[in-house]
């Protein structure tokens, strides 16, 4: 190797390794807090003197006043994504059909009302938000946090899944209809077989939105058996002397799932949401 | 009308009722519970809404483009193909991945003044004590920034790499062939090619970093007394203390700061995809 590849390789490395340790420390903090005991948890050592799963088992075991609910919260996170996930494909699937395959009148108008939805920051769309689900009656219902979440999915996956069909051969649709075929059935035979991969990305992306939310969350729901995790998480900050090791154990668990989800899924997500989120 | 038509029409209602349902009656109806003067008043009153509106504008000036600068000159490093850096762009995707609540929770933990790791780092290299992380107004807003930065880097990131990519190798050897520094080749090949995709990137960041919650609350709270809040946290502080019209106010007199980069990006990407 001569000396010029040395210095490229050496500048390289001078940037990634402290990419690596900017990236990866919060979440090393994170799993070292999980595994260590309370009283070694706060030393400020980069590895615990003796290293336990001890946390994971009261949180499984629900033996914390913070955690008397875990499985509980734990499900109501995952069928509330669930819900979100499949409520946004179905929605959004549809209206991207009717937009860009059917050229339905009006598709423009309500596009653009979707790309207004998807720029206005979540944070101040929350404030008007809250007050109609209380006008509505369904403040402290979970059907609130999913259909609040699937509003904001929404146009994100309509715009996404617009994307994709139009790059679709339109001969296909006429060779179809020309057979006879009715938007149904080309909705059913050709649009949706063709367009799996975005709606793999789509469906992986309002599931991870919903899992992932806080903020909603926390406003919409209140009650300890129908707050999601997120919330249950943000209730160990009421306390001065809450058990941290406790919250980081729940926090991993927390945690991992979409990170798992994301990495089975990057080959979708990545070519799919990059094209859609901004255009050069 | 056309069976097509009837078709297309039937399959948008979902939809379009989602849209009227939770989108424009809330807008609607929020405005005009905004509609009383008093409500601003009471708003401009406030000692902590003038700190927020500048603490708003630094959050999103300065954390925006640090990020981005960063971004740029990191999407020029991760386009180099070594089998490590393959790896490297896998760990360095997860504070994306990973959900805000917990990781912010262990930087808020790092930085705790007496028994928090960076506190215990710098004591042992130094001997001295390490700063009042967030109960200096100052200092905390920076750290939230720094969260912020940490948390949506990789995604912008991976949108630049995009860009790079894009641009055909030809010009790249072209310019080497003519003797181009890699500072020349930036110049000259790189950034006319990329400079759209930045700027447009910048501004949508710009409006979502505008409603970033959890960098704010979830660090500092809004504290130390009220003096880290943003925009987005002091909306949500008047609806937990139940002052509704407050916190419409809030939202209102952010639009001449929101709706014009808003409108920019609904123009740009509905010209685009009509292409």
């Amino acid at each position: 190797m001569s000396w010029k590849k040395a210095g490229t390789e050496a500048r390289l490395l001078l940037v990634g390794i402290p990419v690596a340790l900017w990236s990866a420390f919060p979440i090393y903090h994170i799993f070292l807090f999980a595994i260590s005991s309370k009283d070694s948890a706060f030393s400020g050592a980069l590895w615990p003197a003796q290293p336990t799963l001890r946390n994971f088992g009261a949180v499984f075991k629900q033996e914390h006043f913070f955690l008397y609910h875990f499985w509980q919260q734990m499900w109501n996170s995952l069928w509330i994504a669930a819900t979100v996930g499949f409520l946004t494909l179905l929605i959004a699937t549809c209206a991207a059909f009717a937009i860009s395959r059917l050229r339905v009148r009006g598709g423009r108008l309500v596009m653009n009302a979707a790309l207004f939805t998807y720029f206005i920051p979540a944070a101040f769309l929350a404030v008007p938000m809250y007050k109609a689900m209380s006008v509505y009656g369904l403040l402290n219902s979970s059907w609130s946090l999913v259909l609040a979440m699937v509003t904001l999915a929404s146009p994100y996956a309509i715009w996404v899944l617009k994307q994709a069909s139009d790059k679709l051969p339109w001969e296909l649709d006429e060779a179809a209809r020309i057979d006879g075929a009715t938007p149904m059935q080309l909705f059913r035979l050709v649009y949706l077989p063709l367009m799996l991969p975005s709606l793999v990305a789509i469906g992986t992306y309002a599931l991870l939105l919903a899992w992932n939310e806080y903020l909603y969350a926390f406003l919409l729901l209140s009650k300890e058996t129908n707050v999601t995790l997120a919330v249950a998480l943000g209730h160990f900050l009421s306390a001065d002397d809450s058990p941290w090791e406790l919250l980081m154990a729940t926090g991993l668990l927390y945690g991992l799932p979409p990170a798992a989800i994301y990495y089975v899924f990057r080959r979708y997500m990545v070519g799919g949401l990059t094209a859609g989120a901004v255009k050069a | 009308m056309t069976s097509m038509q009837r078709w297309g029409l039937a399959l948008l209602v979902p939809y379009v009722l989602l849209f009227l349902v939770f989108v424009l009656y809330p807008v609607l109806y929020g405005f005009w519970l905004a509609r009383s003067p008093a409500a601003y008043a009471k708003l401009f009153e406030d000692p902590v809404f003038f700190r927020t509106v500048v603490n708003t504008l630094v959050f999103v000036v300065v954390a925006v483009n640090v990020k981005f600068v960063i971004a740029l000159y990191l999407s020029g490093f991760f386009v180099n193909t070594r089998p490590w850096i393959r790896w490297l762009s896998v760990l360095f995707i997860l504070p994306w991945a990973v959900p805000s609540i917990p990781t912010i929770f262990s930087v808020r933990f790092m930085l705790n003044p007496e028994w928090g790791m960076v506190n215990s780092i710098i004591f042992r290299l130094t001997g001295a004590d390490g700063p009042n992380w967030l109960t200096d107004p100052t200092l905390a807003l920076s750290m939230s920034m720094l969260v912020h930065v940490w948390k949506s880097l990789p995604f912008w990131t991976l949108i630049l790499i995009a860009g790079r990519l894009a641009i055909p190798k030809e010009q790249y050897e072209a310019a080497s062939v003519d003797g181009a520094t890699g500072w020349q080749q930036f110049r000259y090949v790189t950034w006319p090619s990329m400079r759209t995709l930045y700027l447009t990137s910048t501004i949508l960041s710009m409006i979502w970093t505008l409603g970033d919650f959890n960098s704010v609350y979830l660090l500092t709270g809004g504290g130390p007394a009220d003096l880290t809040h943003v925009l987005a946290t002091l909306g949500i502080r008047y609806i937990r203390l139940d002052q509704l019209e407050q916190a419409m106010a809030t939202i209102v007199v952010s639009m001449p700061l929101v709706l014009p980069l808003v409108w920019f990006m609904v123009r740009r990407l509905s010209r685009d995809g009509t292409q």
